[in-house]
């Protein structure tokens, strides 16, 4: 378990990485909080010829507010799960961390270094599609931005070139109504998930619901958004009935896989579960008015 | 023995290793790290079975950086099978049983994944892994053998085609006669169990550094064996070396457990053996892919069991047949099966048994003995049967154990059996009702019967009981030995051959020690597992080093004190009775300022000048061995509440209690933290770990992202109480500690799953998984709507 021969480079602004990108392709890899690339390198299921580290790239590590909320790639998860203006204004990230991995991997971990690895069972991702973010990449060739929902492709891959760096992650403010849960289960604490919900939702003033995202992970080649739950509670005024049918309907838009540990109609039965759960925890007292 | 009134025996002293354990100061394999050396790397099968047509190894021998490069073909007369570690004890009937052990690369086919086929020795590991990428071996795959009731078949592919059969072994024990329990029988219950032990994943891997000084013509080995003297005996043999041209070390080692003491490992074998051929050292030291591959492992057990009892639920008879599966060789022999066949007993009055197995090969990682070693499999299969038995007589499960106790005036009990030390199994003492009374009481059994178990449910959660019962056969010989000596300053020095992993033996044998001669423990050094030091013993294994290396510490420093005593009676002109020691002195009596330093009577002991009389030896020293004529046998009660969400079949402990007996104990919290250990890996073995090979015979589960060990976050608090037994076997009365707590976690989760959801499954297999713990509550809420 010991890594192929590699070059590396020291990246010390983006633009120095963006370089080694755009002469090498294929052939490079970014590092960033190493934690899924190095395994994969010490297993010798990757051998790039030249790792690009961003380690010390720190114009990437920052979480500013102003309007929207903005995220360089290459703050750890550690500082996600304590940063308070995150807690303020995406407490849905502040409630998905701690179920990331563990302390020692978040410390190293980045949020960048999540979504561009694009595991199907990953926490971030998730959160990004239910938070409506909007994922920013460069090369040498511009800067692009691109929907978290245009984003996550399948398994372990994106809307990334070769070229293109992911440089941060912008979150639109949360109206004041919305509500919000997260719900995973993993077999052990910090495992990934066999199943999680990430999902937000806006209640109008009549008490319907608004706006919903419901984003599944563990149950799909990716995270992803599921359109039928969706389409269901739009508009709709909150009940467990209602909730319960939410909950049938994310069936239609996953495909688990089955592994050793889970079967696809275990999984699908979990995602099941932990969306109905996931409604609850966020309607709350609505759902009480509701069903009273 | 008196010892047990006073200060250091029994005493919950800390431990004297940590400050050098917790602080990173302590010797590994891996901290070995000498002028010149080079480092190795193994390639491995890729397949579960297949024939080797050819090996070309030139590109990677061509490599800058690669020093050597061995195939069978390079070790000559050297390339030999490994030797049967533990031949069949003189069992009742063994129709058949094949010897096939691993060999040290393999020459024509290759029996399981990981088994090793070259080895590269290269100036670092990433060259000599760089070097394996190189090596072309043509294989031709044959079909694997995975299934240890396929593999019985007429027409199944044999792993040993020179058998005939893949019948490793089979064996028969009868206690009694079975049809007269069948014919005498109310009740009569037939299951069948699969009971799945697992990978012992020791924090630290195994590993290997030897040192061939062609000068001095000695060969040094670190080595994360459990048995260093007998890998040096084996080795001075092997390499027509004489036993004292060889040093094998075992220093500190990360947890051993059983799969660290398979003589011989290939690597084993192979480190020393080039380190001679190129007269430079090399380390070994396996990575954690490695592990998962080609470190033994336990496995599963397939029973086919029988119980016959009264209407009144005592047991007439047990009859069992078991499959075992071996994996591609059977160099331990018969110990994992032969502890299952006879921990089945359990604490109860068997009148009749029979019990018979038949051991497979298949194309997996050998199996050999991982805490527990069968006894796991036994128990699980037994305590189930009697909570059916209890299910079906209408009888409280904790009455019908009660009620089939040996009890405590029938001991030396005689199970007529023979067990994995060649000798009958004899349980020496035991007294188990304390136990099950101490344990009903500190999980409140009644209350949770009669209260809370509505409680929860009314409140919509579903809450079970656990509560079973065991025995552990532990510290079996042949022997150990050991050697006290005071040194002029003092302090005093232990040595012992046995291997220590981290279960406290500088504490533990220094307490033995300390009370005997009155010096402080922390005075008190313990030396293990370097044959330089001592060179006679077996190893760690089978609960065996407070039992035995202790008891031979006990006579060494007993020996060591009568000589203190004799000489000062003689200097202080006072009878030896009139003699007492304490903090390093030895003074008369009622007169403490009448004192010797023990250090002062170490240096008359051994004088420049005059005479050492006749008959006498120099030193305050002394060298004793103890081998107890049988095991001692430990026994204990678990109990527990089990939370299950029946929605995805995900459980949490609420409450774990362990009443344990090991006799008498010489240091609690070593005794309580064996326990949390055993435990812990047991709750891994029931609901977390679990070795997956596909129908290939690849291994699924080859790093901890797949093979799921549990983690303080799964492990809950538990509350360890202490029943004391004292064995009449040994001087000490002590019983083995070391896999108490890993023994009964299979069946008491079964048992609390199952009285969770009122009975309405029954759970015959183990691991468990919360996906089947749902297909469980799932299935019966079908069948009852
Ligand atoms: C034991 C363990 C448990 C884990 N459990 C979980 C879990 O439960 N949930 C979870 O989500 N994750 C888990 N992880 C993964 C962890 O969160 C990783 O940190 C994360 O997936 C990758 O982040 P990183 O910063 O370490 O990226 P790296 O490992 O450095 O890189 C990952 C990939 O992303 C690419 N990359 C990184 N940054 C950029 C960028 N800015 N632009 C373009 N490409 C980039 C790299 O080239 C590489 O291909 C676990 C990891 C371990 C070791």
């Amino acid at each position: 378990m010991k890594p192929p021969p590699f070059e590396y480079v020291a990246a010390h602004s983006v633009e120095e990485a963006l370089d080694v990108l755009v002469t090498h392709g294929w052939d490079a890899k970014v590092l960033a909080g190493g934690q899924s690339l190095i395994p994969t390198l010490n297993f010798r299921l990757a051998a790039p010829a030249i790792l690009v580290d961003l380690n010390p790239v720190s114009e990437l590590a920052f979480i500013e507010a102003n309007g929207m909320l903005r995220i360089g790639a290459m703050t750890r998860q550690r500082t996600l799960e304590r940063d308070e203006t995150i807690a303020r204004l995406a407490p849905l990230i502040t409630a998905a961390m701690p179920h990331v991995a563990h302390p020692q991997i978040r410390t190293r971990g980045t949020i960048g270094g999540s979504l561009a690895h694009c595991d199907p069972a990953a926490e971030l991702p998730a959160v990004c599609l239910a938070l409506d973010a909007t994922l920013v990449a460069r090369s040498q060739r511009g800067e692009r931005a691109i929907p978290a929902r245009d984003f996550f492709f399948g398994l372990f891959s994106t809307a990334l070139e070769p070229d293109e760096l992911l440089t941060e992650i912008r979150i639109p403010p949360m109206p004041p109504n919305t509500r919000y849960a997260f719900r995973e289960v993993a077999r052990r604490h910090g495992d990934f998930a066999l199943a999680g919900v990430a999902l937000t939702l806006q209640l109008d003033e009549a008490g319907r619901i608004r706006a919903p995202r419901v984003a599944l992970f563990g149950v799909h080649d990716a995270a992803l958004l599921s359109e039928s739950a969706m389409r269901l509670l739009d508009g709709a005024a909150p009940s467990e009935a209602l909730v319960r049918e939410a909950a049938e309907a994310v069936a239609h838009d996953i495909e688990p896989s089955s592994d050793i540990h889970a079967s696809a109609a275990y999984r699908t039965h979990l995602a099941k579960v932990l969306t109905a759960r996931a409604l609850r925890d966020a309607l709350g007292d609505a759902l009480g008015h509701a069903t009273e | 023995m008196t010892a047990r009134e006073t200060r250091y025996f029994g005493k919950p002293v800390r431990r004297n290793e940590d400050p050098k354990l917790l602080t990173g100061r302590a010797l590994f394999v891996d901290d070995v790290d000498l002028p010149g050396m080079l480092h190795a790397a193994f390639y491995r099968s890729p397949y579960a079975h297949a024939r080797i047509r050819a090996i070309d190894v030139s590109a990677a021998k061509a490599m800058p950086g690669v020093v050597a490069v061995y195939t069978a073909e390079d070790l000559g007369d050297y390339w030999q099978p490994g030797p049967l570690l533990v031949p069949p004890p003189p069992v009742h009937k063994m129709p058949v049983f094949n010897k096939r052990t691993q060999v040290p690369l393999a020459k024509e086919k290759v029996r399981f994944v990981g088994e090793p086929i070259v080895l590269v020795v290269a100036e670092s590991r990433y060259i000599a892994e760089d070097a394996l990428e190189q090596i072309d071996v043509a294989f031709e795959p044959l079909p694997a053998v995975v299934d240890v009731e396929a593999a019985l078949a007429p027409d199944a592919p044999l792993v040993h085609e020179d058998a005939g059969t893949n019948i490793a072994a089979h064996v028969i024990q009868e206690k009694g006669n079975w049809e007269e329990a069948l014919a005498a029988a109310d009740v009569v219950i037939e299951r069948r169990f699969v009971y799945d032990h697992g990978h012992a994943a020791p924090m630290e891997t195994r590993g290997i550094v030897a040192h061939w000084d062609a000068r001095m013509q000695t060969l040094t080995v670190w080595d994360t064996t459990q048995a260093p003297i007998p890998i040096r005996n084996g080795l001075a043999g092997m390499l027509g070396l004489s036993e004292h041209q060889v040093r094998v070390i075992a220093p500190f080692i990360g947890g051993g457990f059983g799969p660290k003491i398979m003589m011989f490992y290939q690597e084993e074998v192979l480190i020393p053996w080039a380190s001679m051929q190129l007269a430079r050292p090399i380390k070994w030291i396996e990575d954690r892919r490695e592990n998962f591959l080609a470190m033994t492992q336990e496995r599963y057990q397939i029973h086919d069991a029988k119980i016959a009892l009264t209407r009144d639920g005592k047991i007439l008879g047990v009859w069992d047949s078991f499959l075992h599966d071996t994996g591609a060789y059977i160099p331990y022999g018969l110990t994992v099966p032969l502890n299952a066949q006879c921990t089945l007993l359990g604490p109860y009055v068997v009148p009749h048994y029979y019990s018979e197995f038949k051991a497979v090969f298949t194309t997996k990682a050998i199996v050999t003995p991982y805490r527990g070693a069968g006894r796991q499999h036994g128990v699980f299969v037994m305590e189930r049967l009697l909570d059916i038995a209890a299910r079906e007589l209408g009888l409280d499960r904790t009455e019908i154990r009660r009620k089939n106790f040996i009890p405590p005036d029938a001991f030396p009990w005689d199970n007529e059996i023979i067990y994995q030390d060649f000798a009958p199994l004899v349980y020496d003492s035991g007294n188990y009702e304390p136990a099950l009374d101490k344990a009903m009481e500190m999980i409140g059994y009644r209350r949770f019967l009669e209260e809370e178990k509505a409680r929860y449910r009314a409140e919509g959660r579903h809450v079970g009981l656990g509560i079973v019962a065991y025995v552990e056969g532990t510290g079996i010989g042949p022997y150990e030995g050991a050697r006290v000596q005071v040194q002029p300053n003092g302090k005093v020095i232990v040595a012992t051959g046995v291997g220590t992993q981290g279960q406290g033996h500088f504490t533990s044998f220094a307490q033995v020690v300390a009370e005997q001669l009155g010096v402080p423990v922390e005075d008190i050094t313990v030396v293990t597992g370097d044959t330089a030091e001592f060179h006679w013993g077996t190893g760690t294994f089978a609960s065996r080093g407070a039992v035995v290396a202790g008891s031979a510490i006990y006579e060494a420093a007993k020996a060591v004190r009568e000589k203190v005593l004799r000489m000062a009676s003689e200097e202080l002109e006072v009878s030896p009775d009139d003699l007492e020691l304490a903090d390093g002195n030895v003074f008369v009596r009622g007169a403490p300022d009448r004192a010797l330093r023990l250090g002062d009577l170490a240096i008359a002991a051994n004088p420049l000048r005059g005479a050492v009389a006749p008959d006498t030896e120099p030193g305050l020293e002394a060298t004793r061995y103890f081998g107890p004529p049988r095991g001692a046998t430990a026994s204990g009660v678990h109990a527990m509440l089990l939370e299950v969400d029946p929605e995805t079949g995900f459980v949490r402990i609420l409450k774990y209690v362990v009443v344990h007996d090991c006799g008498t104990v010489i240091n609690p919290l070593i005794v309580e933290g064996q326990i949390h250990g055993g435990v812990a890996q047991g709750i891994g073995n029931a609901f977390y770990e679990k070795i997956v090979y596909d129908e290939h015979g690849q291994l699924l589960t080859a790093s901890f992202m797949d093979y799921l060990v549990p983690t303080a976050m799964e492990v809950p608090p538990m509350e360890v109480a202490h029943v004391e037994t004292p064995s009449p076997w040994n001087p000490l009365g002590a019983k083995g500690v070391g896999e108490a707590g890993a023994i009964p976690v299979g069946p008491l989760f079964a048992q609390a799953l199952e009285d969770a959801f009122d009975n309405a499954f029954e759970v015959t297999e183990i691991p468990l998984s919360p996906q089947q713990v749902w297909a469980l509550v799932h299935g019966s809420k079908e069948k009852q709507s």
